[in-house]
């Protein structure tokens, strides 16, 4: 028994080269290249580390203007089987209640087409990374789960085994203060943080299958929606405000060469006991 | 699961994928972009194999394209290409530090279908002949380097890549890999090493200014543009060039010299740049223009006598991996498209005899011959070589003429008629008859 899952792709400004304007607070998008979502590639490698060892069916699925093809092509190039863009004036504008509207209305689609190749149909899991670097929400996993009735593993850092047989998953979820070992039930919609995986080296024979293969580009009218609930006519959320979070305060360093080092361990020793952390002394 | 798994080497979907292509294309560049368009188009089963994320990604150019050897490639590529300005304006300007000679050509001719020359960003322009050539059928394989040739023998038989399952066969391949040309070498073709005195080095900043600015300070027509070269004191006085190109809203700045010019002078290209920018002819066209990029590229100038072999059994040359830059008028891609198209013309020729062996490839050879491409490279081969031993031309010169103007038209108490001795006097004390007589022959003798 095969596992078939699909993959969520957001194609996103390169936040590494983004100017906040310090007039109104918005990104500077002009000029900027265009990346995959370094999460979504971390989803995308799991994904394939799946199949890998289950066998299946993986679909990439990725919602934007055209121009978002391009990170789908580059999932192609990984070896994924099909790719599907969602890309229509009406879904612009969406916030992520009208963004896990249309991906759902999308994968319900996708999970209940049959598959000419492999006869696959079902969609087991859904792989996504735990937020996009431009909008930072995390929502949009959870928020497909909720919709198409999956279970869900948020923030995973390593996914552990799959139970084909009692369809069961189980993972560690990365928390702030430490991890916890989950089991959840398929179909599930799972998220992931960067230690889950790091994306492979393609092979050629991917790459070359890639070249040909079409995206898949699906409008509102290829999907069975209400236009209402779509883009920026579906959206509650109003941005109220833009602002740059107040820069944090540089930590102190303690540096070595103005002291020796036993001056700097007794130093450190001193400002960890003032904020109340108890430590004992140990060896000389 | 493994975590951190960074290998694997298994093709998922590879069903679908060809085992063997006809021909590989090596580098999505102007020469291998046209070679690729031009058997895809044929309905050869071609690869193209581009170590960039995309083609252009690698390449600094921002510069001119000629229309007629682009649109013999991709016909009137210029209804939908990316381009820049239509330059309508070409000027060669004289200039030491503190005075400028201008010499400007304008034609509202070169406004006209098919054109001249265009301004373009070579970073979108290349993406867009790729995408000419993915339409046109062809495997377009990016972010791929081709480290290795596979052998049958003697005869290259394909290429290999770093990629897991990376090997891929091929009739012939087609080595377009620029000017660092590391398959060339191992195919045994090479026969100049790729380092000074053969090679130039460029350096440009594109630098924002709106629209509106460029085309009144470079007195542009709406979407027309100039391209301005510069030789004297102003780059240093060292063997090479400054350039100022138009944009549609930046404009590309930089300069180009002799790699072993810089090293004999202990200087950076960058520092010479710095100063060209300083100067106050330039600074008054850039100012207040915002920085967006600087790049800096090797251009191989060795010319005809750094060609390497041109075909071998199964392999091909092409574009600046053979050395085809023209270095008195600065051209290089419209040899690289021109001999792409010559490459795939071979192939399509050789295809129908079966046999792609070096006797039925040297037809490349002879098509390049035939062409403006040998014809100008075998016109110019003295000309870097003589460039390189005769600095005058770059410092002296140009700083005569400028004194000489300058003494021609300061209105002081001398008569015209002592004004042309000293005139002349002062022109024999920089550059005694025979001198001048000396560096005409060597410049008729390298550059006719």
């Amino acid at each position: 028994m095969s596992i078939n899952s699909l993959v969520c792709i957001k194609q996103v400004p390169d936040t590494t080269q983004v100017r906040i304007d310090p007039e109104t607070g918005s990104l500077v998008r002009k000029g900027i290249p265009s990346v995959a979502n370094p999460y979504d590639l971390y989803a995308l490698e799991t994904a394939l580390s799946v199949r890998d060892q289950h066998g299946g069916f993986i679909t990439a699925l990725s919602m934007g203007p055209p121009q978002a093809e391009e990170v789908l092509r580059k999932a192609l190039g990984y070896g994924v089987d099909r790719a599907v863009l969602l890309s229509d004036r009406a879904f612009a504008g969406a916030d992520t209640l009208a963004t896990t509207y249309a991906l759902a209305a999308a994968v319900k689609k996708i999970a209940s087409g049959r598959d000419a190749q492999t006869g696959a149909s079902g969609i087991d899991i859904i792989f996504s990374g735990k937020q996009s670097i431009d909008g930072d929400t995390g929502q949009v996993g959870p928020g497909m789960a909720r919709r198409l009735n999956f279970s869900q593993l948020t923030y995973v850092c390593s996914l552990i085994e799959i139970d084909v047989e009692a369809r069961c998953v189980e993972a560690w979820r990365q928390r702030e203060d430490g991890r916890e070992l989950l089991q959840a039930k398929m179909p599930v919609a799972v998220t992931v943080t960067e230690q889950c995986s790091s994306i492979r080296y393609a092979a050629l024979p991917d790459l070359i299958t890639a070249a040909k293969k079409p995206v898949e580009v699906w409008s509102a009218a290829d999907l069975d929606v209400d236009r209402e609930r779509l883009g920026l006519r579906g959206s509650p959320t109003r941005v109220s405000k833009i602002f740059a979070p107040p820069a944090r305060k540089r930590g102190e360093t303690l540096t070595a060469p103005e002291r020796s080092v036993a001056e700097v361990a007794a130093l450190l020793f001193d400002r960890l006991a003032e904020r109340g952390l108890k430590i004992g002394r140990r060896g000389g | 699961m493994n975590k951190g798994k960074k290998e694997t080497g298994t093709a998922g979907a590879a069903g679908a994928a060809p085992a063997r292509f006809d021909a590989i294309v090596v580098g999505g560049g102007p020469a291998g972009l046209a070679t690729t368009f031009t058997l895809a188009r044929a309905g050869v089963k071609v690869a193209c194999l581009e170590r960039g994320n995309w083609s252009g990604s690698k390449n600094m150019m921002g510069g001119v394209i000629y229309s007629h050897p682009t649109a013999a490639v991709f016909p009137e590529f210029w209804r939908e290409a990316p381009l820049e300005r239509l330059v309508t304006r070409r000027d060669m300007w004289f200039a030491t530090t503190d005075s400028t000679i201008k010499a400007s050509f304008e034609s509202t001719d070169f406004g006209q279908e098919p054109y001249n020359s265009f301004t373009v960003y070579r970073a979108r322009f290349d993406k867009w002949l790729a995408a000419q050539a993915a339409a046109a059928g062809a495997w377009m394989i990016t972010e791929t380097l081709a480290e290795d040739l596979l052998r049958d023998g003697r005869r290259v038989a394909g290429v290999r890549s770093g990629r897991p399952q990376g090997d891929l066969e091929a009739d012939v391949v087609i080595i377009a890999e620029g000017v660092n040309p590391f398959l060339t070498e191992k195919a045994g073709l090479a026969s100049c090493p790729p380092q000074a005195p053969n090679v130039a080095l460029a350096v440009k900043e594109v630098l924002a200014l709106p629209t509106e600015k460029i085309e009144d300070r470079f007195d542009l027509e709406p979407g027309a543009g100039a391209a301005i070269e510069i030789i004297g004191e102003i780059t240093g006085g060292l063997p090479g060039t400054g350039f100022i190109y138009t944009n549609r809203d930046t404009i590309s700045i930089g300069v180009g010299v002799l790699l072993n010019s810089l090293v004999d002078n202990v200087t950076e290209a960058y520092t010479i740049l710095d100063k060209f920018k300083q100067q106050p002819q330039l600074r008054r066209l850039i100012q207040g223009a915002s920085p967006r990029e600087y790049s800096a590229h090797l251009i191989p100038e060795g010319g005809y006598r750094c060609m390497p072999q041109l075909y071998g059994d199964g392999v091909l040359v092409a574009g600046d991996a053979a050395g085809m830059v023209n270095p008195i008028n600065s051209e290089g891609a419209n040899l690289a498209l021109l001999s792409g198209q010559m490459a795939a013309e071979t192939v399509l020729a050789c295809r129908r005899e079966g046999c792609f062996d070096r006797h039925a490839l040297a037809l490349y050879q002879q098509k390049l011959e035939k062409s403006i491409v040998i014809k100008d490279l075998k016109k110019y081969e003295n000309a870097t070589p003589f460039l390189a031993s005769h600095p005058q031309l770059f410092g002296l010169y140009p700083e005569l003429m400028a004194a000489l103007a300058r003494e021609f038209l300061t209105v002081d108490s001398l008569s015209k008629a002592n004004k042309e001795k000293l005139l002349l006097r002062l022109f024999h004390s920089q550059v005694p008859t025979r001198r001048l007589l000396k560096d005409l022959y060597d410049a008729w003798r390298s550059l006719t």
